[in-house]
């Protein structure tokens, strides 16, 4: 089997999901390329050389690349599916922007946001907000596939040397141009990889009460998350919802503090190793997955938390 | 010009989904159905923009089985002006579904398709995307904000790392996010009228279009349920259970 896996990367360092994404790579086991298309991001394919287990590291370096517009990386990454038996790309915002492209131009089924690797062509993948989990064979002679970064382990960032080869690229998409991008700055872990995740919902009531939250994710260098009823009212950034249609993460202790827990914001934390509740509502359904709850009101009981911690 | 929205019926979002216990998929039976949330804020869109003349005529467009009537049904009532089922009672995948409607389009030349982000039955997130290369289309996915500029569109995406903002000029495909508008509810007359309102029906393999299946369903299975927790009396003592467990 020969595997590419397409990197995500800001043209300055690979994004962590492509390292989980060749951890699902080396369990469907084969030889592993990873193709670094960007724009002058020769740090990424260092890194990408020093990866566990990549034998080849494929470089394609364009204007037309840099900011990850879907037609042209779709475009490049379509004229060399056909030589490998699997592609792979983190099913991030990046690789869910692309790969669909790919699968409609190879007249293929894409596996989306695959949890496990059953077998080289059988994988499991969450359904209807990860209310269900679904097995599927694919019978497409090239398998595409998108990998959720909290269901495997990354692999080792050092010990490869893989060599590195130029891959052309001249099928620029005259009709989409990327124009600016607003990145939400934060000197907390990222929500992705965090070890530690506190998140606040509507019961935090405004955008400076979020502070609170802010507050305790500082004391326990955690990143932040937030409900999607906090990012529509503006407590906070679109970047922070955990959910269905957010972000999911897995981290070590999940703080949800004023949330519900309806069935679509679970569906991004319920992995989580530890849940603790803070709500002063007992029959908030996030009590039914929490391991630890405190039944309270948020703001005596958080000023109480940073006191002890 | 004519925009075209996919609109799909799906298990509505309340309702707590359970597995059949054959394993071969969830429970549908007199389950509430409704239109994808995600599709409400396209025909929203679809909507603003003929509001703004930008756009002269909204197509809704789904594909299921007759009950699918339904939720055109409900596009109508929120405004669409016409309506279009192909009808199939299989499931089908979403490159099939692209392809579909990669037909409509053929046939009735929109210079903008509106799907939903993604379904939340199947979260797959690829239909739109997959019609936007079939098409040649610029596309323009996770959108919170469309400005119609001289035959583009300034679209702010949704990332995860913040947002972006890329140009698209026409003909191209938007998939949209929750943030991009709140849907209008249907007044009373309206949901009235759109009950009389002709569908157009086609046949799914009316199109001579291979619409088997790609990926196998081998199982499908409850996911492991968390074991209960406990409640503890004040923050002192949640530190000291975390400790316990040498999380902290
Ligand atoms: C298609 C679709 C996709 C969605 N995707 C997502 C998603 O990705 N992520 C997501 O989170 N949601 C998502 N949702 C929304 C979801 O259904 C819920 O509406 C949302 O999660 C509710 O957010 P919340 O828990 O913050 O607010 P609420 O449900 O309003 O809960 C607020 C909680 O705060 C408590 N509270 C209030 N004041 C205090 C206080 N002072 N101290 C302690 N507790 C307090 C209340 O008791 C209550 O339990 C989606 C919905 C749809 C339809
Ligand atoms: N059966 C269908 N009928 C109409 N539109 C659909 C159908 N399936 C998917 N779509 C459209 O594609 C979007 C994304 O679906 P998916 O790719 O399945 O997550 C939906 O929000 C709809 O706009």
């Amino acid at each position: 089997m020969s595997i590419l896996v397409v990197a995500e990367h800001d043209n300055a360092s690979l994004i962590s999901g492509t390292l989980s994404t060749l951890a699902a790579a080396k369990i469907i086991g084969g030889d592993i390329t990873v193709l670094v298309a960007g724009e002058n991001a020769g740090s990424v394919v260092t890194e990408a050389q020093a990866l566990e287990g990549v034998s080849k590291v494929l470089v394609a370096d364009n204007a037309a690349l840099a900011d990850g517009l879907a037609e042209n990386i779709g475009n490049l990454v379509s004229s060399i599916a056909g030589n490998y038996s699997h592609v792979l790309t983190p099913a991030s915002n990046f690789g869910k922007n692309f790969m669909p492209r790919v699968a409609a131009k190879l007249d293929v089924m894409q596996v989306s946001d695959i949890v496990e690797v059953v077998s080289a062509d059988t994988f499991v993948r969450p359904i209807y907000a990860g209310n269900a989990l679904m097995t599927v064979k694919s019978n497409d002679t090239v398998k595409l596939i998108t990998v959720r970064s909290t269901a495997f382990d990354a692999v080792e960032a050092t010990g490869g040397s893989a060599a590195v080869e130029d891959l052309a690229f001249s099928d620029v998409f005259a009709g989409s141009s990327f124009i600016s991008r607003d990145v939400t700055l934060s000197e907390r872990p990222e929500l992705g990889t965090a070890k530690i995740v506190v998140s606040g919902g509507r019961g935090v009531g405004s955008k400076e009460n979020f502070a609170v939250i802010e507050g305790l994710a500082e004391k326990l260098n955690a990143a932040v998350g937030a409900s999607r009823a906090a990012v529509d009212l503006g407590y906070a950034p679109n970047d922070c919802q955990v959910g269905q249609t957010g972000k999911v993460v897995a981290p070590e202790i999940y703080f949800a503090i004023a949330i519900s827990g309806a069935i679509q914001h679970q569906a991004g934390m319920s992995e989580s190793k530890i849940i603790v509740a803070i709500n002063k509502d007992a029959d908030a359904p996030i009590f039914n997955i929490a391991d630890y709850g405190i039944v309270g009101d948020l703001f005596d009981v958080v000023p109480e938390l940073m006191e002890v911690l | 010009m004519k925009v075209l929205v996919a609109v799909k019926r799906v298990v509505d979002y309340n309702v707590r989904i359970r597995v059949k216990s054959d394993g071969t998929g969830v429970d549908k039976d007199n389950v509430v159905m409704s239109m994808n949330p995600f599709d409400e804020n396209s025909l929203e869109e679809a909507m603003q923009m003929k509001e703004a003349d930008v756009a002269s005529e909204v197509i809704a467009v789904s594909i299921g089985d007759e009950k699918s009537e339904d939720t055109l049904r409900s596009a109508f009532a929120m405004g669409a002006d016409r309506a279009i089922l192909i009808k199939t009672d299989v499931e089908l995948e979403p490159l099939a579904i692209a392809k579909l409607l990669a037909k409509v389009v053929e046939q009735e030349s929109p210079q903008v398709a509106i799907l939903g982000k993604q379904a939340i039955d199947d979260d797959s997130n690829q239909t739109g995307q997959m019609l936007s290369a079939m098409l040649g289309w610029s596309q323009g996915t996770f959108a919170s904000n469309a400005e119609h500029v001289d035959g583009a569109i300034n679209l702010t995406r949704e990332t995860d790392a913040g947002l972006e903002t890329i140009k698209i000029t026409l003909p191209a495909v938007i998939t949209t996010d929750l943030r991009l508008n709140t849907p209008r509810l249907p007044k009373l007359p309206a949901i009235m009228k759109a009950k009389k309102k002709p569908i157009e029906t086609h046949e799914a393999d009316s199109f001579g279009i291979d619409l088997a299946p790609r990926l196998e369903v081998v199982s499908v299975a409850a996911p492991a349920e968390r074991a209960a927790g406990i409640i503890v009396a004040n923050a002192a003592e949640l530190v000291e259970k975390l400790k316990e467990a040498e999380a902290l």
